[in-house]
């Protein structure tokens, strides 16, 4: 399908201008919805939410209700929380364990692997000419588990979810592996939902790289809110990374993060303040990471965003977030928060408290950059204001190809990532085929210093 | 003292409250919260009939609440909007708290020398910002009180909110 929307026009990378349209206009939400909710791989639950058979969790995707769910045999599903007959949700509670999914408008009932089983009256009313095979619950095409978190797509020709993260995988790494290095091993210590009027767009730029915009959260610096606030140290969070080089990296398929590049020698900066425990808890791990991961554990997160709406926080707060579309200047926003689930209670309750304070409308970072989207979002929707695009010009060219990580990195603030971010996103736009949206289709051009 | 000059009193206290955070005089409502204070607004959650009682609303003490906290984050709150570059307030929201269906649930050891009262009641917060954003905040709280020379001091307050989804982008105002 293409598209009739100047595409190229309005997402100039070259230049380094990106128009206003594409975070206020209805029609490209619309062309979102289509072409890009309907095929990129989209984080959808973990599996803590769903740790038994009949263990359901009601999630999203794009602006569509879905059902992660685990059935009796214990196989992990995604399907379309929406009966086949009439459409009704089949469920509305946001969470449980069940054997059946029983649409509360004729009663139509389907089993926890998706199928259709009870339909009223079936002798009677539809013997011969309803084949209950054929009328499942829609389930998407695509699913994967990683490291604990379920990821799902609606194009049965995606590429599998790993060649899909691509060089991504060692970030979101930092995410999901305990903090002693030993893969996955997180679990969900409970969620956010909210919504923002601001276009989605900006919640996943801002987690790409947008590190630029640090100056907004002065208030949070100067106060102390971070894991060692209590005893007087300012900033939002522990100084983990001081010797490390801050790196900006981004990838073909449009995933970008911030993460830091700490020097081979480097040892563990005490933090967690007044906590002797999780202090402890955190210098143990330092070290046993070291020694499990060896060079790897020289990258530490900050933030990153998978594309297209999954966004993270790597350490201080840890989590995913997903920015869900909600009309072209609403989103939705999901929160998974996420500790070591071995690790002691002590440590949860301290990071709990921590990413309360922090993060989503009751966070007092957060709250400043909502405000921003909003009015961001508000201010682009003028006739005169979406006549006059955004500027993306920001370090053009300053990157190298995979130094010292993968990927198109740079070692100054950049706009690179989101550079590369809206490349993608036309190319999805555009309906171009998956080579050219895993960017593997074309000759990678290499930095100008 | 009666149990209704008791009520009244108790009223009394928490229109002056509801006050002070209006004028915008945080630090002073700072001065009422008790220095154990549990201040505390749960996750509410869509759940099958039955399972209201153990599973609707997000517990204190564990997992994640819009707020779960205590006196000392509180303080960074109101620290943080003095800093006047919190540009979540800043310019500050015009802010009205409603309070009403006020109920003694509690007093000890009794009205006659009361040293700490639980009190019931429903909070209608309306906030304005900037030019066309408002917020309404409907719910019922709870809060214990406990005597401090003539007045009292705040030392838990529990606000369920009537929303599942937060219909609003930001608490960033003090409940």
């Amino acid at each position: 399908m293409t598209t009739t929307l100047p595409i190229d026009q309005m997402i100039d990378t070259a230049r380094g201008t990106i128009s206003r349209e594409i975070f206020v206009s209805p029609e490209f939400h619309r062309e979102e919805l289509e072409k890009l909710f309907t095929r990129a791989w989209l984080f959808v639950g973990h599996e803590s939410q769903i740790p038994k058979p009949g263990d359901f969790f009601v999630s999203r995707m794009g602006e569509e209700s879905v059902i992660l769910c685990r059935d009796t045999q214990g196989s992990v599903h995604v399907f379309l929380n929406s009966c086949r007959h009439r459409g009704m949700k089949v469920c509305r509670y946001e969470s449980g364990n069940t054997s059946l999914f029983v649409c509360p408008y004729h009663s139509w009932s389907y089993t926890t692997d998706g199928k259709l089983q009870g339909v009223p009256l079936y002798r009677v009313l539809y013997e011969g000419q309803l084949d209950r095979n054929e009328w499942s619950l829609i389930e998407v095409p695509k699913l994967h588990v990683y490291k604990g978190t379920v990821w799902a797509s609606w194009d049965a020709g995606a590429p599998d979810f790993m060649t899909y993260l691509g060089d991504a995988v060692d970030h979101l790494d930092q995410v999901l592996d305990c903090r002693d290095g030993r893969p996955g091993g997180s679990e969900l210590i409970g969620m956010h939902k909210w919504v923002l009027p601001a276009n989605w767009k900006f919640a996943a730029e801002n987690f790409l790289g947008d590190t630029y915009h640090n100056p907004s959260h002065r208030s949070v610096d100067m106060i102390g809110i971070g894991p060692s606030a209590r005893a007087g140290q300012s900033g939002r969070r522990d100084n983990e990374y001081n010797k490390g080089q801050h790196v900006w990296a981004s990838f073909p398929a449009g995933h970008g993060v911030h993460s830091v590049w700490m020097p081979e020698d480097f040892d563990y900066q005490p933090s967690y303040a007044q906590y002797p425990i999780v202090d402890e808890y955190f210098r143990h791990c330092f070290y046993e990471r070291k020694k499990r991961q060896g060079d790897k554990a020289r990258i530490m997160p900050f933030t990153g965003n998978l594309f297209p709406n999954t966004s993270y926080h790597g350490r201080q707060p840890r989590g995913l977030c997903v920015w869900h579309p909600h009309g072209a200047t609403e989103t939705e926003a999901w929160r998974f928060f996420l500790v070591d689930a071995d690790a002691p209670a002590e440590v949860k309750d301290v990071l709990r408290r921590f990413y309360m304070r922090y993060s989503g409308p009751a966070g007092m970072t957060e709250q400043d950059d909502m405000e921003n989207w909003l009015y961001a979002t508000k201010s682009s929707t003028g006739t005169i204001a979406r006549r006059y695009p955004f500027n993306y010009q920001q370090s053009m060219g300053a990157y190298k190809h995979n130094d010292p990580i993968p990927g198109d990195v740079s070692t100054q603030i950049t706009e690179q990532n989101a550079r590369n971010y809206y490349q993608v996103y036309a190319r999805y736009l555009k309906g171009e085929g998956w080579d050219s949206l895993l960017g593997t289709g074309e000759t990678k051009q290499q930095a100008a210093e | 003292m009666s149990r209704f000059a008791l009520k009244q009193e108790i009223e009394d206290f928490l229109y002056m409250e509801a006050d002070l955070l209006d004028q915008r005089e945080f630090r002073a409502w700072l001065d009422l919260l008790a220095e154990d204070l549990v201040y505390f607004m749960p996750i509410r959650r869509n759940v099958k009939f039955g399972q209201h009682a153990e599973k609707e609303n997000t517990k204190q003490g564990e997992g994640i609440s819009w707020f779960d906290e205590d006196k000392w984050t509180l303080g960074k709150r109101v620290e943080q909007i003095l800093t006047g570059v919190h540009y979540a307030e800043e310019p500050l929201s015009r802010v009205t708290h409603m309070v009403s269906n006020v109920r003694l649930l509690e007093v000890t050891p009794s009205a006659e020398d009361p040293v700490e009262v639980v009190v019931g009641c429903r909070f209608l917060v309306y906030q304005n910002r900037v030019e066309y954003e408002s917020n309404t905040f409907i719910g019922r709280r709870t809060d214990t009180l406990r005597r401090n020379g003539d007045s009292w001091l705040i030392a838990r307050r529990e606000l369920i909110l009537e929303q599942n989804i937060l219909l609003a982008k930001n608490l960033s105002i003090l409940f």
